[in-house]
C-alpha cells in the first residue's frame, strides 16, 4: 500500500450485526473522519461505544454495512486484510506462541516474499525502535507483558505500513509500564511519520498521546477535536462527563450574552459558560470538573458554602465528598482537611460549563 | 522466624485417603488382571520354554499375519479420521448453528455401538442394500459393489463409528486456538491459506497427535466389526479376533495373553512414535499474549 499517502478518509462507515431475534443493531454509525500523514488519532469512548468496530472496519476484519474508506484515491474497504497492508497491535497482542519473537516480527515481510538475510535485518531494526534486542530468539511465553506488547508493536511496524492500528494495547500492562509505554507508543509515531489510529477507553491516555481526539458513544461520533478542546470544551454533557466533569446541576437562566451566563441555583448566583445553550433557554445543566474548584475567601457570585462529608487522601490533594445548597458535589483540594469542616468554595466562571441537555 | 513457628505443623491432609476406593478399584480390575495375563503368557501349555507363546506367535504366519492385518485397518483409518476431521472442524471452528447441528449428528455414532452400526451397514452397503442398488440404479458403477464381509466393510465401520471422536477432538483443540492470531495473520499479509498453513496447523500438531493416538488404538483394538462386516477366517482375521480364538476355542489362556501383550505393546510402540514426532513441534498456551 502507498506510504507516501497524504490522507486516510472514513465516508459515513456503518456496521450493523444481527441480533440473535433476527434485527440488526448499529455497532457503528455514520462515521466521517480524514485522517492525514503523520496524525496520531484516538477513537475513545467507553466499551461497546463502536471504537473497536471501527477499528476492524480500518483492519478489514470487520466488513462495513455501509459508507467507504479510501486511502487518497484508492478505494480500500473492499480489499481484505491481507492486502491493505495496514500494522495493526491487538488488545490482547496476538503473537504467535510457536514462533521467536525475531519470527513473529519478521513474519509480515517473509508474507512479502522480502529475502531471508533483508527479513533478519529489518526484524532487528524494529526491535531496537522498541528496544527488545537480545530477546531474538524467545519464545513469546518468555516476555513480560510490556515486552510482548513492543514486540506487537514491532511487529506491526516493520512492514511499514502507511497506518497503524492499536487496540488499547496497554489495557493489559500495570499502572507504571503504562505510563511508560504511552511515551514509547508516541516516541516512535515521530519517527515514522505515519498516520496512527488508537483506540482506548482511558482519556488520559487520549488526551497526552493523540493530536486529534474522536469521542464515540453507542456507535455515534459526539466529538472530533484536539486533547485541549474536548478537555475545555466538550460538545455535550456526554463528552463532558466522560472527561471527567463529575458534577453535573441543574442551574436557572437569569442571563445570557453569548457564551456568558449567568444562572441561579437555590440562591447562589453562577457566572458560567454557555457551550451548547440556545437564546430563551431557561433551565441548564452546569458540568464541573472536581479539580476546578477552590476555596474562596470573601463571599460573592461563583461561591458556595458545603460541608465535608468524605475524604479520599490523595497525596498532594484529596477528592472530597461534599454536601451544599447546590446538592452533592465531588471536589479536588489541596490541605488537610476531615470530614465535617465547613469550606467555602468558588468556582471560575470559564470552568462551569452550561447545557441546555438535562442532566 | 521463632523456634515456635518452626514447630507448629500444618494439621495433617487427611484428604488424601479418598483416592483410595479408586486405587483399590483399579488394582483390582486393571493391575491385577494385567500381572495375571503378563504371568500366564509365560505359562504356555505343552512346551517347557516360557517365551514358547510369543516364539509360536511369531513364528506361525497364520498369528503374527494378524498384526499386518490389523496395522493395514487402524493406519488408514487414523489418518481418515483425523485427516477429514482437520478441514471439517476448521470449517465449523466458529460456534454457529452449522457446528451445532453437525456436531449433534456425529455424537449419534458414537452413542450406537459398533454391532448397531454394524448390523445399519449390512442393510445400508450389503450386496442388495440400497447404496449399491442407488449405484446401479444411477448407472454409475455396474460391476457387483462388495463393500461388506471384506476389508472395505471394516474399514467403512472404523471411519463411522471413529470419525466422530477425531472430529469432536480436533474441533475442541481448534477451537481453543486464539481467532485474533489469524486475523493478525492477516493484517501482516498472510492469506487464508497460510493462515491455517503458518498459524493454525502448527498450533494444532499436538492435539492432532492426541486425536490420532486415541483414533489408532481404538482402531487398533477392533473385534465386533471385524468379524460381522469383514471376512474374519482371512482378509480381516485381525489381531484380537487371534487373541479370541486362543482363548475360548482353543482354551490356550496363555498364547491369549501373549497376543494381548504383543498387541498392547505395538499400539505403545505406535503411541510412542507418534508422541516423539509431537516432540518436534510447540505445544504450549495458543492463545497470543495476555487477555
Amino acid at each position: 500500500m502507498n506510504q507516501n499517502f497524504q490522507q486516510l478518509r472514513l465516508e459515513s462507515v456503518g456496521r450493523s450485526f444481527e441480533t440473535a431475534s433476527g434485527g440488526a443493531v448499529a455497532a457503528l454509525r455514520d462515521l466521517d473522519l480524514t485522517i492525514r500523514r503523520g496524525e496520531f488519532i484516538a477513537l475513545l469512548g467507553p466499551s461497546g461505544c463502536g471504537k473497536s468496530t471501527a477499528l476492524n472496519c480500518l483492519a478489514g476484519l470487520t466488513t462495513l454495512t455501509s459508507g467507504a474508506i479510501w486511502l487518497d484515491e484508492t478505494r480500500i474497504d473492499v480489499l481484505p486484510s491481507e492486502r491493505r497492508g495496514f500494522g495493526m497491535v491487538f488488545q490482547n497482542y496476538a503473537l504467535f506462541p510457536h514462533m521467536s519473537v525475531l519470527d513473529n516480527v519478521g513474519f509480515g515481510l517473509r508474507m512479502r516474499r522480502v529475502p531471508k538475510a533483508e527479513i533478519g535485518r529489518r526484524a532487528r531494526e524494529a526491535l531496537q525502535l522498541v528496544q527488545l534486542i537480545g530477546h531474538e530468539n524467545k519464545l513469546p511465553g518468555q516476555l513480560s507483558g510490556g515486552q510482548q506488547q513492543r514486540v506487537a508493536i514491532a511487529r506491526a511496524i516493520v512492514i511499514e505500513p502507511p497506518v497503524i492500528l492499536m487496540d488499547e494495547p496497554l489495557s493489559n500492562l500495570d499502572a507504571k509500564l503504562r505510563i511508560e509505554m504511552r511515551a514509547e507508543i508516541r516516541r516512535i509515531h515521530t519517527q515514522l511519520e505515519r498516520a496512527t489510529i488508537y483506540v482506548t477507553h482511558d482519556q488520559d491516555e487520549a488526551l497526552s498521546m493523540a493530536d486529534r481526539i474522536v469521542v464515540m458513544r453507542a456507535g455515534t461520533v459526539q466529538q472530533v477535536g484536539t486533547p485541549r478542546e474536548v478537555y475545555g470544551r466538550p460538545r455535550n454533557l456526554h463528552v463532558a462527563r466522560f472527561m471527567g466533569y463529575r458534577n453535573v446541576l441543574p442551574f436557572r437562566v437569569v442571563g445570557q450574552e453569548g457564551e456568558r451566563i449567568a444562572m441561579d441555583r437555590e440562591g447562589v448566583r453562577l457566572a458560567g459558560q454557555a457551550l451548547a445553550v440556545g437564546e430563551g433557554q431557561r433551565e441548564v445543566s452546569v458540568a464541573m470538573r472536581p479539580d476546578d474548584f477552590e476555596l474562596a475567601g470573601d463571599a460573592g457570585d461563583n461561591t458556595f458554602e458545603a460541608t465535608v462529608r468524605t475524604v479520599e487522601f490523595g497525596g498532594r490533594d484529596s477528592l472530597l465528598f461534599v454536601s451544599s445548597v447546590l446538592g452533592d458535589l465531588y471536589v479536588r483540594l489541596p490541605g488537610a482537611l476531615e470530614p465535617g469542616d465547613r469550606v467555602r468554595l468558588r468556582i471560575p466562571a470559564e470552568r462551569a460549563l452550561a447545557y441546555a441537555e438535562a442532566a | 522466624m521463632s523456634t515456635g513457628a518452626l514447630l507448629l505443623k500444618p494439621p495433617r491432609d487427611r484428604r488424601g485417603w479418598l483416592v483410595a476406593p479408586a486405587v483399590l478399584l483399579l488394582l483390582a480390575l486393571f493391575i491385577y488382571p494385567f500381572i495375571y495375563g503378563v504371568v500366564i503368557s509365560f505359562q504356555p501349555l505343552e512346551d517347557p520354554s516360557p517365551w514358547y507363546n510369543y516364539v509360536h506367535f511369531f513364528t506361525e504366519p497364520s498369528q503374527w499375519n494378524t498384526l499386518w492385518v490389523t496395522l493395514k485397518l487402524a493406519v488408514p483409518a487414523t489418518i481418515i479420521n483425523v485427516g477429514v476431521s482437520v478441514p471439517v472442524a476448521f470449517a465449523l471452528r466458529r460456534n454457529t448453528p452449522a457446528q451445532r447441528l453437525v456436531t449433534t449428528l456425529l455424537v449419534i455414532p458414537i452413542t450406537l455401538g459398533t454391532v448397531l452400526i454394524a448390523d445399519g451397514m449390512l442393510t445400508f452397503y450389503g450386496p442388495s442394500g440400497w447404496f449399491p442398488q442407488v449405484l446401479q440404479g444411477l448407472h454409475l458403477y455396474m460391476d457387483e459393489v462388495r463393500l461388506t464381509h471384506n476389508f472395505w466393510g471394516v474399514l467403512i465401520s472404523l471411519v463411522i463409528s471413529g470419525f466422530p471422536f477425531a472430529f469432536l477432538l480436533t474441533l475442541s483443540y481448534i477451537s481453543g486456538i486464539d481467532p485474533t492470531l489469524a486475523s493478525a495473520a492477516g493484517t501482516l499479509g498472510a492469506s487464508p491459506w497460510n493462515q491455517f498453513r503458518l498459524i493454525y496447523f502448527p498450533l494444532l500438531v499436538p492435539g492432532l497427535t492426541m486425536a490420532a493416538a486415541l483414533s489408532f488404538v481404538q482402531a487398533f483394538a477392533v473385534f465386533p466389526s471385524a468379524i460381522l462386516l469383514g471376512a474374519p477366517a482371512g482378509p480381516t482375521r485381525v489381531i484380537s479376533i487371534a487373541a479370541y480364538e486362543a482363548a475360548f476355542e482353543q482354551y490356550d489362556y496363555g498364547l491369549a495373553s501373549a497376543i494381548a501383550i504383543v498387541m498392547g505393546f505395538a499400539q505403545l510402540l505406535i503411541v510412542a512414535a507418534m508422541f516423539m514426532f509431537r516432540r518436534a513441534f510447540y505445544s504450549g498456551p495458543t492463545t497470543g499474549g495476555k487477555g
